[in-house]
């Protein structure tokens, strides 16, 4: 690793990291008793939640750490979540 | 001299600006947090950031999540760093292109980063100071902080024989801030993110120094599920143990009321791991009930009921 003067690294290359390793539990997206609150957006840290269209939302697994915050707060329990096998 | 574009490439603005891919533990309320401020903040912004999880978590060299402009310098000098790029965008006539927020940690605040906050706050810089209080050092492995609460047990302050815990009471910081006469001073929680980001935003509007406390919640030092990241920080809302307020010139201006009847702490205290040893004896109870003062004590001073 060669350090340039400044020790500058290149705005959200952090992307490269596939955080959705670490899961443990995996969020299952129903998409079906959806109203649309999009807290579980909101409420993601990693931000990796997104809205597809109203009242449908997905998540990225490849940086979804499986913490069970979206599924924990989602105002219709539409959100399950389940063990993941590797 | 070429001049550069202080603003972030346009492609992001819309997106999160911090990016995925950091390193935060599951469940973590610092990056919720984070999230939330850059979002209320928008694409216009030049950010610091003092040593401390916030820092290792999204600057893993060569990587970054920031996609805004970020400097990280040393653990007490995020607001001295944030006052010179204040100043030198003065200087250059620059300050209306983008805001300066500061960033730190409840130990890279309250302790460690006090005098250099101070001086920030003292010198009138245009500048936002974000803490992220998670009420102990927990990057280094849950040393207790200045903002530790009562009673919690950290690995400096362990539970045991001679001991409940953490002795002495959380520092009043934001009372700190305000006391240099500022014109903003206020207190957030992750739990609340549409009052982040209306505190964010009414703060960048406000020229002088502005100071905001965010209750982020460490699912590892406060030994919670991590699920629960958002019940635990409603519950110390809730039950008064974190009061949200607003201060504006030195009035409280603004304050989040807590529900009748009110919410005992024990409902906050069980949850945590870090307050587990206070449901083990009967002698517990008497220090449940001091914690309960302190919490009366903030509805009463705040005007919370």
């Amino acid at each position: 690793m060669r350090l340039d003067l400044g020790a500058i690294a290149k705005a959200g290359t952090s992307k490269a990291n596939q955080t959705g390793s670490w899961r443990n539990f995996k969020p299952i997206f129903h998409q079906e008793k959806c109203i649309g609150c999009s807290l579980c957006k909101i409420y993601c840290p990693e931000g990796c939640v997104t809205m597809v269209e109203k009242k449908k939302y997905t998540v990225d697994y490849t940086y979804c750490k499986g913490c069970g915050i979206c599924a924990e707060e989602c105002s219709s329990s539409d959100i399950e979540m389940v063990m993941e096998e590797k | 001299m070429a001049t550069t574009t202080l603003t972030a490439p346009t492609e992001h603005a819309c997106g999160p600006l911090l990016a995925a891919g950091h390193t935060a533990c599951t469940g973590c309320g610092e990056a919720l947090a984070a999230k939330l401020v850059l979002g209320a903040a928008g694409s216009n912004i030049i950010v610091t950031s003092a040593t401390g999880c916030l820092e290792v978590f999204t600057t893993r060299f060569p990587q970054s999540s920031w996609e805004v402009p970020f400097i990280h310098s040393l653990f007490e000098n995020s607001a001295a760093v944030a006052s010179g790029i204040e100043a030198a965008l003065k200087a250059l006539g620059r300050q209306n292109e983008a805001k300066v927020i500061a960033q730190g940690g409840d130990g890279g605040t309250a302790d460690i980063g006090l005098q250099a906050l101070s001086g920030m706050l003292e010198r009138g810089h245009d500048i936002l100071y974000v803490c992220y209080d998670n009420e102990a050092y927990m990057n280094t492995g849950v040393q207790r902080s200045g903002l530790t609460p009562f009673d919690c047990m950290t690995t400096t302050s362990p539970y045991g024989e001679y001991s409940w815990g953490n002795k002495h009471n959380k520092k009043d910081m934001p009372g700190i801030a305000a006391a240099h006469g500022i014109p903003y001073v206020a207190t957030a929680s992750v739990a609340f993110p549409k009052d982040i980001e209306n505190k964010v935003k009414k703060a960048l509007t406000i020229t002088g120094p502005k100071y905001l406390q965010i209750h982020s919640p460490c699912p590892l030092g406060w030994r919670s599920n991590p699920q629960l990241t958002i019940k635990v920080a409603k519950l110390a809302v809730e039950t008064g143990l974190y009061p949200i307020f607003e201060i504006e010139n030195g009035k409280v201006t603004k304050v989040r009321k807590v529900k009748t009847p009110k919410t005992p702490v024990e409902e906050y205290l069980k949850i945590q791991g870090r307050f587990a040893h206070l449901f083990k004896s009967a002698e517990a109870k008497e220090e449940i009930q001091k914690i309960q003062e302190i919490a009366d004590r903030n509805i009463e001073k705040y005007g919370l009921a």
